[in-house]
């Protein structure tokens, strides 16, 4: 563990924060042309239609105007993007030895190899671009559980399942950066579970960006046969640099029948990041998709996870935690479509704001006239931790039928002053105090983590919390 | 007279702008067990949130020594690390943090010390059976939804498992039934007899003092101490009540 400093207004990040030299074998020009993206297609050996399909997006994000609705983003220059990084490490690893001494150590300081050893299935850490260290343990393969790195499956067995799948939840048409994505993906995990196959132990994959200028823009696509069980993990963090960066990253989920899929994210980006990722989840009947999320760090994000309910009694759980701090503009929310009768979505959120940080949510519940019976509950607490902070709910409820039962509360508050003391009374520190409250304020996600996430994230709250007194 | 651990001298204090405390003396030695009574709103409260360091009153005038230490420009959390403790008389609902957790990260702070899980675990159990609390409370919520009962109960628990030097129990004793005010006063007596602490107990009632040793009772009406005297003062409030006390309040005021 590092040395912890504190600053007054920004907060300390010195413990998560950190770096390698860089040390990269390739990295391609700043712009992006239709040269570039042929480039990375031929590096990466992608079959022809791939190749297609990064050129068709790549025309898609030159014709896409930039959001307009949201937190500024005029900040990120797309030009001077430099959009695919690699590290030192050309081949995959599935033994933890042969990962490169420096990666290793940057690996090791995330706590990955402990916790692959505490219970985790498999770990897919990509290290900026590119899938560095992966393993799947025994049990889980023998299960007939597959979990790689998508760029090598597009070539094997699974190939066809993924082109079939690939971009067609969210395709680049969606929006300027899933245009982006589709022309620049790179690196991300591929798990299909085969039907009635239950994961016991969840599956995890680390990622970070490495590099000054970096994007990152890997792809998550898992898919989860009928009657399966998955708890899949994303976690980040990286580290600190005064060039824009860009995370563009796209997570695709298919439920099958009566299959429930859980998706954890706790994510920790440093403070200069633009955070402009896109997530959905297609469920079909009786299947269930749930939906644990912490946004912790960069500078801007617009973050709305998608569940489509397709079959009848489908159904989607939504628990999120945002945290602001000095300087962080965090858009995040989510959005659930029923389609089919007696579907259920229930969504539970907390955002904390704090020295000038502002932190919205936006939750969207469409209801189609199929959707008969269905039921919706949102609800929305902030806490602001002082005057200067700033904490919206915007909530949006789109309603065709008249037989669906939708309801939605919000509430806004701070910390309980008597709160603080009787903790205090008992010997915390205020700063203690508070954090502690805070961190029960975000138990919502905490108690759904494994319980190494629920510690790191109750950590990051306290790193939150340092210095917010006064 | 036993050595002294606390010396309150002309202390005035109030909230929102008005005066509640009109000076106050008060004398606690190690090692004794003080009783303080009075009417409703007559202060009692407010003298526990003063000493403890509630934010919300304001302190107006005299002194405070606790424990060798000028009291009152200490922080409410040195204050709890220097052995002063309060047994709330509306014990505060936290949400998202369970007792066990918020036991720990307390006696860590208190002691400078990481706990032992498994150690620590087995104490505040049997502190729970000795409390005749279901063990399921170390996994709920501070107080939250713990009936009133429960929750003075639980403030014991954090009595007993902080040791504090001095312990202040505002009203502990009301809202628990009879069994439960036993329970407590047992609770009490082996924190009284073990640690050689100190007490000052609040309570309306008698009944919580019966199986405890009590060294001085103090009458507080309006704001002032008005009678200091031995525990024969409880017996005499039992049978008349503050009415001859009330007289002399308004006499000195
Ligand atoms: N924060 C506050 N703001 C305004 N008035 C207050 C505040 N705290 C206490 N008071 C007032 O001061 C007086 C004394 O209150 P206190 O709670 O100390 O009484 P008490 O002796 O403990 O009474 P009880 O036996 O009912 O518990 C009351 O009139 C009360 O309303
Ligand atoms: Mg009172």
């Amino acid at each position: 563990m590092s040395g912890e400093k504190t600053y007054v207004e920004d907060v300390d990040r010195a413990f998560y924060d950190f770096r390698n030299e860089e040390k990269d074998v390739y990295r391609v020009r700043s712009g992006l042309t239709e040269e570039i993206i042929r480039e990375i297609s031929r590096e990466k050996n992608d079959p022809d239609w791939m190749l297609q399909f990064r050129l068709r997006a790549l025309e898609l994000f030159h014709r896409i105007e930039m959001p307009d609705w949201g937190p500024d983003i005029s900040g990120l220059d797309m030009d001077n993007i430099v959009t695919y990084v690699r590290p030192d490490t050309a081949r995959m690893h599935t033994r933890w030895e042969d990962v490169p001494a420096e990666i290793r150590d940057t690996f090791e300081r995330l706590g990955i190899p402990q916790s692959e050893r505490e219970s985790l299935a498999g770990v897919g850490a990509q290290y900026d671009s590119e899938l560095v260290y992966h393993s799947v343990r025994e049990e889980v393969a023998g299960q007939g559980v597959v979990y790689t790195d998508l760029e090598s499956a597009l070539h094997g067995e699974y190939a066809d399942m993924i082109r079939q799948h690939f971009m067609k939840l969210v395709p680049p048409t969606d929006h300027k950066f899933a245009a982006l994505h589709g022309a620049v993906w790179s690196g991300g995990s591929f798990v299909y579970v085969p039907p009635g196959v239950t994961v016991e132990i969840p599956l995890q994959s680390y990622f970070r960006l490495n590099a000054p200028g970096a994007g990152q823009f890997e792809h998550t696509l898992i898919i989860v046969d009928k009657g399966a069980h998955l708890h899949f993990i994303e976690g980040c963090s990286a580290p600190k640099y005064n060039v824009a960066n860009l995370h563009a990253g796209c997570v695709e989920l298919f439920v099958g029948e009566d299959a429930v899929l859980r998706y954890s994210t706790i994510e920790n980006w440093s403070k200069n990041m633009y955070n402009l990722n896109t997530k959905r989840a297609r469920v079909e009947r009786g299947g269930k998709v749930e939906w644990v999320s912490g946004s912790f760090g960069s500078h801007v994000s617009y973050l709305y996870p998608m569940s489509i309910l397709e079959g009848r009694g489908a159904g989607c759980e939504f628990t999120g935690v945002t945290f602001a701090g000095a300087g962080q503009n965090l858009d995040t929310g989510c959005k659930i479509v029923h389609n089919a009768p007696e579907t259920t979505s229930y969504v539970n959120t907390r955002s904390i704001s704090k020295s000038g940080g502002i932190s919205t949510f936006r939750s969207a519940v469409v209801v189609t006239p199929k959707a008969e019976g269905a039921k919706a509950a949102v609800s929305c607490q902030s806490l602001m931790l002082d005057d200067q902070s700033r904490s919206d709910t915007i909530p949006a409820m789109d309603i065709r039928t008249s037989k669906a039962d939708v309801g939605h509360e919000a509430k806004i508050g701070r910390i309980p002053q008597e709160a603080v003391y009787y903790l205090m009374s008992r010997g915390l520190s205020e700063e203690d105090a508070k954090a502690l409250i805070v961190s029960g304020f975000a138990e919502n996600v905490s108690k759904e983590l494994p319980l190494e996430y629920a510690v790191e994230m109750n950590n990051l709250i306290r790193i939150e919390m340092k210095g917010a007194i006064g | 007279m036993a050595e002294q651990l606390l010396k309150v001298e002309g202390l005035t204090a109030g909230a929102a702008g008005k005066e509640i405390l009109h000076g106050i003396d008060l004398e606690i030695g190690r090692g004794e067990t003080h009783v303080l009574m009075g009417p409703n709103g007559a202060g009692k409260s407010t003298l526990a949130g003063v000493l403890m360091g509630d934010p919300e009153l304001e302190i107006t005038g005299g002194t405070a020594v606790f424990d060798g230490e000028d009291l009152l420009p200490l922080a409410v959390d040195a204050r709890a690390k220097k052995g002063m403790f309060l047994s709330f008389q509306n014990p505060i609902e936290v949400p998202g943090i369970s007792l066990e957790n918020f036991l720990r990260t307390a006696i860590e702070q208190r002691t400078g010390k990481r706990t032992r899980v498994w150690a620590f675990r087995k104490e505040v159990k049997a502190l729970l059976e000795h409390l005749q609390m279901d063990p399921g409370f170390a996994e709920r919520d501070l107080n939250v939804g713990f009936s009133g009962g429960e929750k003075k109960k639980a403030e014991m628990l954090q009595m007993l498992l902080l040791k504090p030097s001095l312990a202040i129990l505002d009203e502990t004793d009301s809202g628990l039934d009879v069994d439960a005010v036993r329970t407590v006063s047992k609770g009490v007596e082996e924190f009284q007899k073990d640690r050689s602490a100190s007490l000052l107990i609040i309570t309306h009632n008698a009944a919580i003092l019966s199986a405890l040793h009590v060294d001085a009772v103090h009458i507080l009406v309006d704001g002032k101490i008005v009678e200091t005297g031995g525990p024969e003062l409880i017996g005499r409030i039992g049978r008349e009540g503050f009415a001859g006390f009330e007289e002399r309040a308004e006499d000195a005021g």
